[in-house]
Formats: C-alpha cells, structure tokens, sequence
C-alpha cells in the first residue's frame, strides 16, 4: 500500500494520458464514423464500396495487429517513401544541373510518435464501428421529417444540420455509448507501443516494487472508475434525449 | 515489400494460426461452463444471490482484457499461496494465464447475454405450453432453449469475433499465436509491415469464417 501511495502521482499522470488518447480517438472516431455512414448511404457506388471495406475490413483485423502494422510497419513505410522521394528528387534535379550536389529535402529517419499512432489506430478502428452506429442511426430518421423539411424549402445543408443530423444523434446515442466504453478499454493496448499511459506504469512500478498484482488491481480499478462514469454520464443522455412521447 | 518471407515462414504462421484456435475455442467452451450459472444467478430477484454473480460480471466487463491478463500473469507470483504450492506449476505458464484470463472474461460477457435472453424471454408462450400441459422438462426443451438461443445466436457470434480478437493480446506474453508468431518473424527479418500483414490476413480468414459458419446457421434458425 505505501508502494502504491508512493507511485500515486505518476500512476495518475498515467491516467490523464488514458483519458486524452481515448477522447481524442473517439472525436477521430466519431468525424470517420460519419464519413464512414454518409459514404455507406450515399448513391455513388464508389463510394459505397470503399465505406463497405472499410467496415469490413475492420471487422477482420484484430485492434492489436493494427496497432502493430500502423506504428512498426508505417514507419518502415514512412522512412521508406521520404528516402525514394528524396532519391527521385535529387536524380531529377542533377538532369537538369549536372552540378547539383545530393541534399537531404526530406528527413531521412521520421519517428512516428507512440502517441500519435495509438490515437490513429483507435480512432480508424472505432470509426468503423461508428459508421454501422450512424448507418443504422441514419436509417432510423423518418422519411416524412425530410420530406417536410424539403417542402419547407429547407436546401441540403439546412435539412442536414436542422432536421437529420439531430434526430440521428438521438437514434445512435446508445451505440455511440457502447463504443466508447469498447474503446476506452482498448487505450490499455497503447502501452503495447511503448507510450507510458496507466498500464505501461503500473507495469514498471510492479516490477520494480515486486507487487505486480497491487497495481494492477489498482489501475484496474480506475478503468472501473472510468466506465462507470461513462455508463452514467451516457444513460443520462439518453434519457435527457428521448423522444418523449404522449 | 518482399512477400517471400511470408511464404518462408508459413509454417511457423500455421503453428500460431493453431494456438489462436485452441486457445479461443478453449477460452469459449469453458467460459460458457461459468456464464450459463453466472448469467441464471444474476437473474434471481434476491440480491444475496445476484450480488456476487453481478460483482463478477462487473469487473470483468468494465477492465481492459491486457490488464486482466497482466494481473494473472504477472499478479499472481505475489501470492505466497500460488508460488509456494503445486499452483505455480500452471501460474507460471503463459498458456495457462492466457486461457484463465479469457475464460473468466468470455463468462461475463455471455453472462450478460444469457441474462439478457432470459430477462426478454415472452411471459405469454411459457404459459400456452403450461396450458398444453408441458411437463417443466418440455417447456424448456421445446421452447425456453430454442427460444433463447436464436434470440442469443447474434450476440454470441459478436462475442466470438472479440475473443479472436482479443486473444491477439495473448502474443505479449511469450505465446506464439498468430500475433506472437508475427512478432517473432519481425525480429528475425526486421519487416514489420510485412510480419503484421501476414497476421492480419490469417486473422480475417479467421473471422470471416466464423461470420459465414453463424450467417448459414441463424438462417437455418429463422427460416424454420
């Protein structure tokens, strides 16, 4: 206990790093998940494809693979691009000045950041999801709502931000929910890829301390905390936002 | 890209592939053995009796899969009680760790979707089949089962694909599944893209099949 007491502060910043990663993957998630949804609905069968593969597509790659190839394998195909394109660079520029000298226009070691990476993936994942949440959502709204809103000479935009987008919400405000308390529980992964959040310090301080089980019951705990919170804020919500009927 | 080492290495992807596969179809079997007590338990109106069952559940839905399998892989060596008797001998294996932390979470989340079916099953056909004079036996063979379990099939292949997919977690801790598997041929020709795609090809095979297998069997389900 006095170990714990000891590691408090940092075990703390550890679970404000939490808290940041999984809300900014959520707003990542929510914005693709809207892409996501209106690409899936929309007329062009293009679009509709590539909404469809990516849907899938997520549906078959574990998060912790993913995480792994956008964070190890993209940054061997970041450096890998920025060398080639400095090469093609510098080649054309000596056809044109046999004089020119080799310079370096693009970094040649770019460091993707832990941070950065973990925020991507979640929030590429989650808005798979998000995308079937704001589909269903979507198709939920009635078609009368724009059909009025359409006689009212209300033009795409109006109808979109006045009439659809806030009756959908209200529809994909319990899957919303459920995908972020999933998606809260998937930050724990970033400690995979080195970033210091709860779980990679909790980790530490167990081996250092010999008292494994102590912290992570701890950060555990405030994981349950967190969900929790979340479950209350977003029944709250819903029942804030129901349609009340007579 | 040099696909070459995915070819090299397919039998060391095949072996992973394998231990993905028991060690989730393992994790299921013997979670569903917890859930279906767990999920009826938490359904009793007394809270003496749902209070634990809820507990459970509680925990083990609302923590990350990674910190469960750290605090029974790493945790458990600071108990005198596991370290010093015949349990270390299972505590210190990996596979061990990994089926007890997926079982345990397998059994709370179909808990919940047992919970979920009972507490949804229609009052009115268990009294027609009480009125046809069904002995209890016969109501729940002939109705309360098929019942629920259609209405429970979707939720459990959902659960399914989770565990494929969390069980990924399971190659940071020394096991060579598919993800471990990967990590390993990452170390040796230092391709990461090239190691990770390879695992997630397998891993969608994986998870498409199951989604096909549960596709062919609702639908034999609803049309009957």
């Amino acid at each position: 206990m006095v170990e714990l007491q000891n590691y408090s502060g940092i075990l703390l910043e550890g679970a404000w790093l939490t808290i940041q990663v999984a809300l900014l993957s959520l707003l990542l998630a929510v914005f693709l998940g809207l892409l996501g949804a209106l690409a899936k609905l929309s007329h062009s069968v293009f679009f509709k494809s590539i909404g469809t593969l990516y849907t899938t597509l997520i549906r078959g790659i574990p998060d912790l693979i993913l995480m792994l190839l956008i964070f190890f394998g993209g940054q061997v195909l970041v450096n890998n691009l920025s060398y080639n394109l400095n090469e093609w660079l510098n080649r054309l520029l000596t056809d044109f000045n046999p004089q020119h000298e080799w310079t370096a226009y693009l970094p040649d070691y770019i460091n993707i950041s832990p941070y950065i990476a973990g925020i991507i993936t979640i929030g590429f994942i989650f808005g798979a999801y998000m995308a079937e949440t704001f589909r269903g959502a979507f198709l939920a709204v009635e078609k009368g709502q724009l059909e009025a809103a359409t006689a009212y000479g209300m033009n795409k935009y109006k109808l979109f931000l006045r009439v659809m987008f806030p009756q959908m919400m209200r529809h994909a405000l319990p899957g919303i929910g459920n995908n972020w308390l999933v998606l809260l529980k998937t930050t724990a992964l970033v400690s995979v890829i080195g970033l210091q959040d709860m779980v990679k310090i909790a980790g530490d301080a167990g081996g250092s301390t010999q008292q494994p089980f102590t912290f992570y019951i701890a950060i555990a705990l405030v994981f349950l905390f967190f969900t929790s919170v979340s479950s209350l804020l977003f029944s709250w919500a819903e029942r804030k936002y129901t349609i009340k009927t007579r | 890209m040099d696909f070459s080492i995915f070819i090299n290495e397919y039998q060391f992807y095949l072996a992973g592939l394998w231990t993905t596969v028991w060690l989730v179809a393992l994790s299921l079997l013997l979670g569903l053995f917890i859930a279906v007590p767990v999920g009826l338990l938490r359904s009793s109106e007394n809270w003496l009796i749902k209070g634990p069952a809820w507990s459970f559940m509680y925990f083990f839905r609302g923590t990350p899969l990674l910190v469960q399998l750290f605090l029974i892989y790493y945790g458990a060596a600071q108990f005198d009680l596991i370290h010093e008797t015949w349990l270390w001998h299972y505590f210190q294996e990996a596979w061990f760790c990994a089926l007890l932390a997926f079982t345990l979470n397998t059994g709370a989340y179909t808990a919940e979707i047992i919970r979920g079916v009972i507490s949804t099953m229609p009052k009115s056909e268990l009294e027609a089949a009480k009125a046809y004079g069904m002995s209890e036996g016969q109501i729940l063979r002939r109705i309360t089962l098929p019942n629920s379990l259609r209405r429970a099939l979707p939720a459990y292949s959902n659960e399914i694909i989770f565990m494929i997919h969390g069980s990924a977690i399971a190659g940071i801790v020394t096991i060579v599944d598919i993800t471990g598997a990967a990590r390993v041929v990452n170390a040796r020709y230092y391709a990461p893209f090239e190691a990770y795609f390879g695992a997630a090809l397998l891993y969608m095979c994986l998870t498409f099949s199951v989604i096909f297998a549960f596709k062919k069997w609702e639908s034999r389900y609803s049309t009957r």
